[in-house]
């Protein structure tokens, strides 16, 4: 770990103004991502800004919805009851996430800038895209079991890691963002996300000044009723290989409001509109999951040796609808 | 093991990150030992201050204020071991994978590893160490020695100190439920069958003080 100095601030206005005077200082919070890249040389910084005195912490109903500050961390998100009773997939992805140690650092506003775990970009010695725009990707040959199959370019094909962020695409948060000129804006989860293309350096719309305060997570009867299924190589403490957030709305046993959304199947946290507009309209059985299902990987690309995604992704969104509480 | 936070180690007093350097005074030092005599609007008025370099801490370790002398790069775990000599926190993975690590921070287990020790002051810190009371041990380790948690004993520290955070959080009221919820500490002996009988013991017996 490259030396560095610290500074702890107490406002937004001042932790985004000491980023804007340098760039290449970086928040932190939990920690959790930020000094296990730093210990491998794969992030470097020559200044850590402290952010957790910012008054970003509280779990609210507003008239927006649930607003979660961007500090409170992974555990007591996940345990408090609003969120369990009223967004249990988001819940369920918290708890899902990593160990209880973590989970008791780690803050929501990192959680959703958390790092590809991408072999190659986890592991100086090769090149990659993402670390050094230009070396190259040698994922797309080399192993690729658990990358992408949509969202991915010629330029990379690494997943996003973070489970929390894929129920907020399903269940349409809003993150809030704040500059060093104290101007605030608002960007939808599934919009924070950039594809990669050409520039995989580049993972979200958060600009050199610009801090998370919170996320906004509007109250739905889709939301009430929704789950969250991880599927991975072991019981638990692992990532995702497939993961699905579904929502539905069902009133006389026809569906009236659906979302979905995969995890580490996509380069992005992964909306699918498409099987959300098959489900909507029909009957809540396990024919009308499995048709819908299928949309979820149109377009999808595979490599030699994620293929089984293609399957596994439509699977995990059939059981996680079957698993809804009725 | 990691040595690598002596200034030396990589040379990079020269590569100018320190021109912000102020010496000592220290942010979030100045804020924890402020004394009294210092008004709450005043010490929260002040500018921030960047630390550089090794700079003065306190930690308060096991209920008593210790102090060490250590850059902002070094980590909880690596002030506990080098600085202020308690090594029943073990180095396993450095990386958060292990738990090895496991202390408590303000009674909530986290890693020490990924936890800055400048960013620990002002906080309450519990490791292995201070759990038994003299030589009165823990609920805990009573039942790791009863029920032989434990093989080659390196993940032993760690797991005692999560399972006592795992029992207090009442996240080991089931078999399944505890397995969950220590899955955060990893036994290459594979020694978890024991362990779970452990924390299971703890926990239905009402607990363990934390």
């Amino acid at each position: 770990m490259n030396n560095f100095t610290y500074t702890a601030l107490k406002t937004a206005k001042e932790a985004t103004g000491a980023r804007k005077a340098e760039p290449a200082a970086a928040f932190i919070a939990g920690g959790t991502n930020l000094l296990d890249l730093m210990k491998s040389n794969l992030e470097q910084h020559p200044q850590l800004l402290d952010v957790n005195q910012l008054p970003l912490k509280g779990i609210e109903m507003t008239s927006d919805g649930l607003r979660i500050g961007a500090l409170e961390r992974m555990s007591d998100v996940g345990e408090h009851p609003l969120v369990v009773q009223q967004y249990p997939a988001v819940s369920q992805s918290l708890l899902l996430s990593a160990s209880p140690q973590l989970r008791n650092m780690a803050s929501i506003g990192g959680n959703i800038l958390q790092r590809t775990r991408c072999g190659y970009f986890r592991d100086g010695a090769f090149p990659c895209n993402k670390r050094e725009p230009g070396s190259g990707c040698p994922a797309q040959t080399g192993d690729n079991r658990n990358l992408a199959i949509l969202g991915g370019s010629p330029a990379c094909i690494a997943t996003n890691a973070s489970d929390l962020a894929v129920a907020l695409a399903a269940l349409d948060a809003v993150v809030l963002l704040e500059n060093s000129k104290g101007k605030q804006r608002r960007v939808a989860l599934v919009d924070f996300h950039v594809l990669p293309g050409k520039s995989p350096q580049v993972e979200t719309v958060l600009e050199a000044d610009e801090i998370i305060t919170a996320v906004l997570l509007p109250a739905a009867a889709h939301a009430r009723k929704s789950h969250y299924l991880k599927v991975r190589d072991r019981a638990s403490y692992a990532f995702a290989l497939v993961s699905a957030a579904v929502g539905l709305d069902v009133q006389g046993g026809q569906i009236k409001a659906a979302r979905v959304a995969l995890g580490g199947v996509g380069t992005k946290p992964w909306r699918v509109p498409a099987v959300e507009k098959l489900l909507v309209g029909q009957p809540a059985t396990e024919a009308t999951f499995r048709r819908a299902a299928a949309a979820a990987v149109q377009g999808a690309h595979p490599y030699e040796h994620n293929r089984f995604k293609m399957e596994l992704a439509q699977s995990t969104i059939v059981r996680a609808l079957l698993e809804l509480p009725a | 093991m990691n040595h690598d936070h002596t200034p030396e180690a990589d040379g990079s007093a020269a590569d100018g990150s320190r021109r912000t350097f102020v010496k000592q005074a220290g942010g979030l030092l100045g804020l924890a030992l402020a004394p009294p005599l210092t008004g709450f609007a005043e010490r929260f008025a002040a500018p921030a201050k960047t630390l550089a370099g090794p700079t003065d801490l306190t930690l308060r370790v096991n209920g008593t204020a210790r102090t060490l002398r250590a850059e902002p790069r070094v980590t909880l775990l690596d002030a506990l071991r080098e600085n202020l000599d308690l090594t029943g926190s073990k180095k396993g993975c450095d990386h958060g994978q292990c738990g090895a690590c496991t202390v408590l921070v303000d009674g909530r287990r986290v890693n020490a590893c990924l936890t800055l020790a400048v960013m620990a002051q002002g906080k309450e810190i519990t490791t292995v160490e201070g759990l038994a009371q003299g030589d009165h041990l823990h609920p805990m380790q009573e039942a790791f020695i009863k029920h032989d948690g434990f093989q080659c004993g390196y993940c032993t520290p760690g797991q005692i100190v999560s399972a006592v955070a795992c029992v207090k959080e009442g996240h080991a009221t089931s078999d399944d439920q505890c397995r969950e919820w220590m899955s955060g500490n990893l036994c290459r002996c594979g020694a978890y069958p024991n362990i779970l009988a452990a924390v299971r013991e703890v926990a239905q017996k009402g607990g363990a003080q934390g």
